[in-house]
């Protein structure tokens, strides 16, 4: 019988998109998903999925929970627990359409939450911290139901079928955001399990990842000493996680967890290439966070509130592309998902391994 | 005369064609088994005597020797073996301990043996060594729980001190007294050659040999042979030796025919008597005390240097290794039951501890559960024997290797496991000057840089086949490994698979 994502670490390789408006204009959710449907052949059916951010302007205060159940019990437990810890300042199920090559889908809900006064100060946690744990005890704890969403102003759209399926199927096309990412997937052996499809999120971070990391035992049992579950033993469960820990936890910038995850070859960091103190730097980090380096080949694209960031392997063992087009910066698995929705660019290249493009929106500089 | 109980275990078989007497084996053999009977003009050999440490095989220039297994055995008895009968025979003789050298000998499994590793295939690459970087640099040492950053934001760089190693390799402690000078400066030499560290053992660090301090690991022993100030701030890092996995649960011991004139200086013990250190540090009685040993070395030492605490690897280890994380101790050393010695009372050696796959494990596992493993790091010795044992220790858990018998190999023993005697025909175990001078430093160092490159080479290989570039990825990292012949209870203590799942 086949094993359910979590029980059995399934290997998987991938398409993945990203755009952004660096002025923030707020882009229609269609767009999107034209770039990931010419990548078609890079998935395989079993997974698809798509990220917004400034999607609920109207909302952007409270953080927004996108809920996968498999029973109606699941869900009154977990509504239960959610009234505990929260204020809930609306829920409803996600609208959807009926598509023919999306079957078998769970209840999916969206609650837009507040963290109750009493509990968070009750916890001594700060508020995303509370709230991130509060997520992962609901996606451990409680069976049947799984928060795949739940960052502020932002959201995540999956299931499994082909990319371009989902988004009809999600009806992305109502929604509109200054940035946008995208994963098809290409799992080599799955009965197929909604929760299992990409994006994974943890707050306000998102990974869309194409790889299989030969590292993963060792970064999951590293991350797992500080309270992260990796209940889906995947790649893409693992990075959110490291870079959750390592930006909002150890307040290390992007530029510095990119250092982390795809560190310099030590035969760079002893060149000449580097000051001596990035140098110190780069060493302390190598010696510090040894166990967060990530081998083996991956391309991720990160969102999170207020830009992207993309990132190669150090060998650079996954294809990646750029480009820019005025306010707009194109990151994709190839490039003919970037040509398919901006055909004439003014900048097109493809990033070194381990050299992250990190794009932010301009008023946030 | 008394009847002789004993069998000789070997048999010295002369292949008369081949023999040109000259004698070259009977001026080789410390045990003195070859003699030439010039009335009878041949060479004469007293098999009893010999121990089976291949010097003459291999020296003979004409290959006329072999030493076999000799074919008289006592009646069969699967319970009453001829090796235990032996013993008794021997005990009813002398009414003295047993005593053995070199690590356990006896057919336990051998965890190492029965864990494979993963290659990639397919849905990631394999990374090729001879054409892409591969790194086996580790650092020792405590890791800080969180970055600090300096007023204008920058990343403050400083840790507490830490270990560089080039490959996650080091030479294991073997005190100058249970070995000779020129293994301890062999040892000395190759560690700084290759950028790693050897360790003095209990017996003090020859005045000669200060000189390669930078990548000496100073040993702090019950007995507190050779410690002084000089001796604390020459090492690179300090090792407080709580037990060893030869012999848990008692001292060193080594006999005062050893302790000749310069040996008598640097362990600072009158020459000639027995160096016995006690089996407790007798100001250790409790973890809390071990917490002050740690900070007291720390103190006289200015806090420049990391300090290891070794234990030998017994039943509650898990749990003896999470104090240890917590007294202060910058690196953890444990030594499974199979780890070598000079000399050891054979029933501990042989029935005393467990092994250290199973002990690293659940350090590794135990560790990490308490959110701890980065407040040490972890080193295990006893016995890796091949750098498919360090490449397998590594993904279990550990931080790097000690290697103790396999740096001896280099050096030309062949596991006689008559160290105990100081007769050693190789030069390495003993202190006579005769005998010590066979072992020439300048080919015994290189010998060793030889085998901790070739066993980096191989690490390299194995870990490009995983398309693991870098051994810290390695590390931990158990999904590299499955278990083949191996029962549900010892797949859940090593936190690995079976083969096909």
């Amino acid at each position: 019988m086949l094993e359910k994502e979590g029980q059995v670490r399934i290997p998987a390789g991938c398409a993945i998109s990203g755009f952004i408006s660096r002025d923030g204009n707020r882009i229609c959710g269609d767009k999107i998903v034209k770039s990931i449907s010419y990548m078609h052949d890079r998935s395989n059916g079993l997974g698809g999925g798509f990220a917004g951010y400034g999607i609920y302007p109207e909302y952007k205060d409270q953080y927004a929970f996108h809920i996968f159940y498999d029973s109606n019990e699941a869900r009154v437990e977990t509504e239960r627990f959610l009234d505990k810890h929260f204020d809930v300042v609306n829920l409803s199920r996600i609208p959807t359409r009926k598509h023919p090559n999306i079957t078998n889908e769970p209840l999916i809900w969206r609650y837009f939450v507040n963290p109750l006064p009493t509990k968070l100060t009750e916890s001594q946690l700060d508020e995303r911290e509370f709230v991130a744990q509060c997520v992962i005890n609901i996606n451990d704890k409680i069976n049947g139901s799984y928060v795949f969403s739940s960052g502020k102003n932002m959201g995540v759209f999956k299931a499994v079928g082909y990319p371009e399926d989902v988004g009809e199927f999600y009806r992305l096309e109502e929604y509109a955001g200054y940035a946008w990412t995208a994963h098809g997937r290409y799992p080599t052996n799955t009965p197929g399990w909604w929760g299992g499809a990409h994006p994974f999120a943890l707050l306000d971070y998102t990974i869309v990842h194409n790889g299989e990391i030969s590292s993963y035992d060792a970064n999951r049992r590293y991350i797992e000493m500080y309270g992260y579950k990796c209940n889906l033993l995947t790649d893409t469960e693992v990075i959110t996680y490291i870079i959750d820990f390592l930006n909002r936890k150890q307040k290390l910038c992007l530029e510095d967890i990119a250092k982390i995850i795809a560190a310099p070859f030590w035969s760079e960091i002893d060149s000449d290439k580097y000051s001596e103190s990035e140098r110190q730097k780069l060493k302390y980090f190598r010696n510090v966070f040894s166990s967060l380096l990530i081998t083996g080949p991956f391309s991720i694209i990160l969102g999170f509130d207020g830009g992207l960031m993309a990132l190669n392997d150090r060998l650079k063992l996954r294809s990646m592309v750029a480009a820019e087009k005025g306010d707009m910066v194109y990151l994709a698995s190839e490039e003919c998902a970037i040509r398919a929705i901006c055909p004439v660019v003014d900048r097109i290249w493809s990033p070194r391994g381990g050299e992250p493009i990190i794009v932010k929106l301009n008023e946030k500089k | 005369m008394a009847l002789n109980y004993f069998q000789p275990l070997f048999d010295v078989i002369r292949d008369k064609d081949r023999c040109i007497k000259c004698q070259a084996c009977a001026r080789q053999c410390a045990n003195e088994v070859h003699r030439y009977d010039g009335d009878l003009d041949m060479m004469i050999s007293d098999s009893q005597q010999c121990v089976d440490c291949q010097r003459c095989v291999c020296i003979c220039p004409t290959g006329a020797l072999k030493i076999v297994d000799n074919p008289n055995k006592f009646r069969n008895n699967s319970n009453w073996s001829q090796q235990i009968m032996t013993e008794v025979y021997k005990q009813a003789e002398t009414g003295g301990v047993l005593l053995s050298a070199m690590g356990n000998p006896k057919e336990y499994p051998v965890y190492w043996d029965k864990i494979l590793l993963n290659a990639s295939q397919v849905t990631n690459p394999p990374i090729d060594p001879l054409r892409e970087p591969m790194e086996t640099k580790v650092f020792l040492g405590k890791k800080p729980k969180n970055v600090s950053f300096n007023e204008d934001g920058s990343v403050k760089t400083e840790t507490t001190p830490t270990l560089e190693l080039s490959t996650p390799i080091m030479f294991s402690a073997m005190s100058y007294g249970s070995i000779s000078r020129n293994a301890h400066e062999s040892l000395a030499r190759a560690a700084t050659e290759l950028g790693i560290f050897y360790n003095t053992g209990e017996g003090g660090l020859h005045k000669d040999f200060y000189q390669y301090g930078s990548n000496t690991i100073v040993q702090v022993a019950s007995g507190r042979f050779g410690v002084f100030k000089d001796y604390l701030e020459t090492g690179a890092a300090i090792e407080i030796k709580m037990g060893q996995g030869a012999k848990p649960g008692i001292g060193g011991h080594l006999p005062g025919a050893k302790i000749l004139e310069d040996v008598s200086r640097t362990r600072m013990i009158p020459m000639g008597t027995d160096a016995i250190s006690p089996a407790p540090h007798h100001d250790i009685y409790s973890i809390e005390d071990l917490r002050q040993l740690v900070l007291s070395l720390k103190e006289a030492t200015e806090y420049k240097k990391p300090v290891i605490v070794k234990i030998a690897a017994v039943h509650n280890v898990a749990a003896i290794a999470s104090g240890i994380a917590r007294s202060g101790a910058d690196i953890i050393a444990i030594d499974g039951y199979r780890g070598g010695t000079g000399a050891a009372p054979t029933r501990i050696r042989d029935n005393v501890g467990i092994p250290i796959e199973l002990a690293l494990a659940s350090v590794d596992q135990r560790l990490r559960d308490e959110g701890i493993r980065n407040e040490v790091s972890v080193v295990v010795a006893g016995s890796i024997r091949s750098s498919s044992d360090v490449v397998k220790a590594i993904a279990l858990g550990a931080d790097a290797c000690y290697i103790g018998t396999a740096a001896l190999l280099a050096l030309g023993c062949h596991l006689c496991r008559s160290c105990q005697t100081g007769k050693c025909n190789w030069g390495i175990a003993t202190q006579r000057p005769d005998l010590v001078k066979r072992l020439n430093p300048n080919i015994g160092y290189q010998r060793l840089v030889n085998l901790v490159h070739a066993w980096d080479h191989e690490i390299k290989e194995m870990m490009g086949g995983m398309g693991i570039n870098s051994v810290e990825a390695l590390r931990g990292n158990r999904l590299m490994l499955r278990g083949i012949g191996l029962n549900e209870k010892e797949l859940e203590i090593l936190g690995i698979q079976h083969a096909g799942q």
